[in-house]
């Protein structure tokens, strides 16, 4: 079935593949297929994630979006029947090179998930945690204080440091998290759905947070916001789902800077997917 | 959908009427319930407070310093204590929980994180499952094969037993906890690039080490009132334990001794060692409680 996959692939999509970044691509990560057990949960993805801008991705429920972020730090590993084919590169490096450290991978590529999840200690301790973890020499008292006024939350927590993560409300937790994240000064953020859970007042003060990170960071965002795509993200990879074979399968249909995607999209499905004609 | 009409009242209901009708029939039944459970659960009540009543006046009169510091007397002798049989108990808890405690969260690690749908992991939990309903006495007796034909008694011996009987319930209850520990928690972990090791060691056991210790202390709570599987591991002794492989005394084998024995002061020590048996074990409930509660 690859071959005639592939061919429709190509034929509905011929953007997908012509995209090239303008900048650096940090990650060039070109999926073929990606399974799950016998699943084939996305396919034909060509997604190079530019350096210093927000990369988001977009598509309806079950496209695959959330797959592709987490096979660029390895986090799929995890699940005991992932595998895929294609390569995902990292600087020119293999990331599921044979003699390449999942481990090591996830500390240059940070992650952000869905719902929030500090880890049941105090405020200090979890932004500590990923210094501590690469038993970081330097002062460690700063680069916490750094973290979290980079992740706008230093204001709110700075006189309850030792109070528990938990107690925090839901955006403050999820600031708090990428304040966890960025602490360790990865190279790039990956952030699946961060202001999912999270109340409009909590999402803006987010999304303000990514447009500041991008100055440092390079940073890939899955949304299910499409709003939330125009508002921050510079290029947008929009992901369908594709039933013709039986199961859901996700492909990549267009990418392309933000404002073309929503302003003039190449591909039928983006245009109705744009213009919410389904979901 | 169309036909009901919302702008007239209902004819159905007669004059609205929101007053109590305590005579009614369901009002009525509803009452006699409820002083049904009332009554059943006062009733279920009375042995458990019975048994606390009378430990605490019969042994109450005879718990002084005397009971708590001096040696177990001999037949017709009076005064004396079960300062012996209170250490030998807390020696023996204590090497049980140093037995059982490392082996169980380790056999737990295996079994919540490492590879809980193995055979291997199946089989354990099921073995550890059905040993918790395991007869006491087998402890001793399977530690009397295995230890004491060859080295004699001793608090070790003892010590073993109890931990065999401890190590399900603990292997259990920390597994248990381990699993409560939300995923979404270990996810971030290895998003932040822990390895396996430092994503349970920072993070699954801290953050589950309540549950943990509750398991513990219910675990000690309960091999401290044990008495049949020490009878063929501890024996008995009448002096203060000077090492570990000798015989050594206990408060529940102490307490199975003097309750049978035809005179008054020793019934009455019995008495006294049981109230000071339900002290320990309370200590050690109202400690996993305050463990149990405190989180970061």
């Amino acid at each position: 079935m690859s071959a005639t996959a592939e061919a429709m692939a190509q034929a509905i999509s011929p953007r997908a593949a012509a995209f090239s970044p303008i900048g650096d691509a940090v990650i060039d990560c070109q999926l073929q297929k990606v399974f799950y057990g016998d699943f084939l949960a996305v396919r034909n993805s060509h997604v190079p994630i530019e350096k210093g801008k927000i990369t988001g991705f977009i598509g309806p429920s079950g496209c695959g979006k959330s797959t592709v972020l987490r096979s660029l730090n390895r986090m799929n590993d995890l699940i005991p029947s992932f595998r895929f084919e294609g390569h995902v590169k990292y600087h020119g490096q293999d990331v599921y090179g044979k003699t390449v450290d999942p481990v090591v991978v996830r500390r240059y590529i940070g992650m952000v998930f869905q719902q929030p999840n500090p880890f049941s200690m105090s405020i200090y301790d979890n932004v500590a945690f990923g210094l501590r973890l690469n038993r970081y020499k330097g002062d460690v008292e700063e680069r916490v204080q750094k973290a979290l006024e980079r992740a706008a939350l230093w204001k709110e927590v700075k006189d309850k440091l030792n109070k528990s993560g938990l107690s925090l409300s839901g955006g403050q937790q999820q600031r708090l998290c990428i304040a966890r994240a960025i602490a360790t000064e990865p190279d790039v953020l990956l952030m699946d759905e961060p202001c999912s859970a999270l109340d409009p007042i909590a999402t803006r003060q987010v999304e303000q947070l990514m447009l500041e990170l991008k100055e440092r960071y390079t940073v890939a965002l899955v949304t299910h916001n499409m709003q939330q795509a125009t508002r921050v993200a510079d290029t947008t990879a929009f992901f369908g789902v594709d039933i013709s074979q039986g199961g859901r399968t996700g492909y990549l249909v267009e990418m392309g800077e933000t404002r073309q995607i929503f302003e003039d999209p190449q591909e039928e499905l983006t245009k109705q997917y744009v213009s919410g004609e389904f979901s | 959908m169309s036909d009901i009409d919302l702008t007239s009242r209902p004819q159905a209901l007669p004059r609205l009427s929101l007053e109590r009708r305590p005579f009614e029939l369901r009002a009525l039944t509803s009452g006699l319930l409820t002083g049904l459970t009332w009554g059943i659960a006062i009733l279920g009540s009375i042995p458990l407070f019975s048994v606390i009543i009378m430990l605490v006046t019969e042994g109450g009169a005879r718990l002084d310093i005397e009971a708590l510091t001096a040696l177990p007397p001999a037949g017709f002798e009076m005064g004396g204590g079960f300062a012996n049989a209170i250490v030998g108990t807390l020696v023996m808890v204590a090497i049980a929980t140093v037995i059982s405690v490392p082996i169980g969260l380790l056999a737990a690690i295996y079994l919540a994180i490492l590879d809980p749908y193995s055979p291997l992991a199946g089989t354990a939990r099921f073995v550890a499952k059905t040993l918790t309903g395991f007869p006491s006495i087998l402890a001793g007796v399977f530690t009397y094969a295995v230890l004491v034909i060859n080295f004699g008694y001793s608090a070790v011996a003892g010590g073993v037993a109890l931990a065999v009987l401890m190590l399900p319930t603990v292997v259990l209850a920390a597994e248990e906890s381990m699993k409560q520990v939300p995923q979404k928690m270990t996810d971030a972990a290895y998003g932040m690039g822990c390895t396996r090791a430092q994503v349970i060691w920072k993070v699954v056991l801290p953050t589950g080490l309540p549950g943990i210790l509750t398991g513990v202390m219910l675990a000690v709570a309960g091999a401290a009132g044990e008495s049949a599987p020490l009878l063929f591991t501890a024996l008995f002794s009448n002096y203060f334990m000077s090492e570990l492989m000798e015989p050594t005394a206990s408060l529940s084998i102490l307490i199975y001794n003097f309750s049978s024995m035809p005179f008054d002061n020793q019934i009455e020590l019995a008495w006294a060692a049981s109230l000071v048996l339900v002290l320990i074990v309370l200590v050690f409930n109202i400690l996993a409680r305050l463990i149990g509660q405190s989180k970061v």
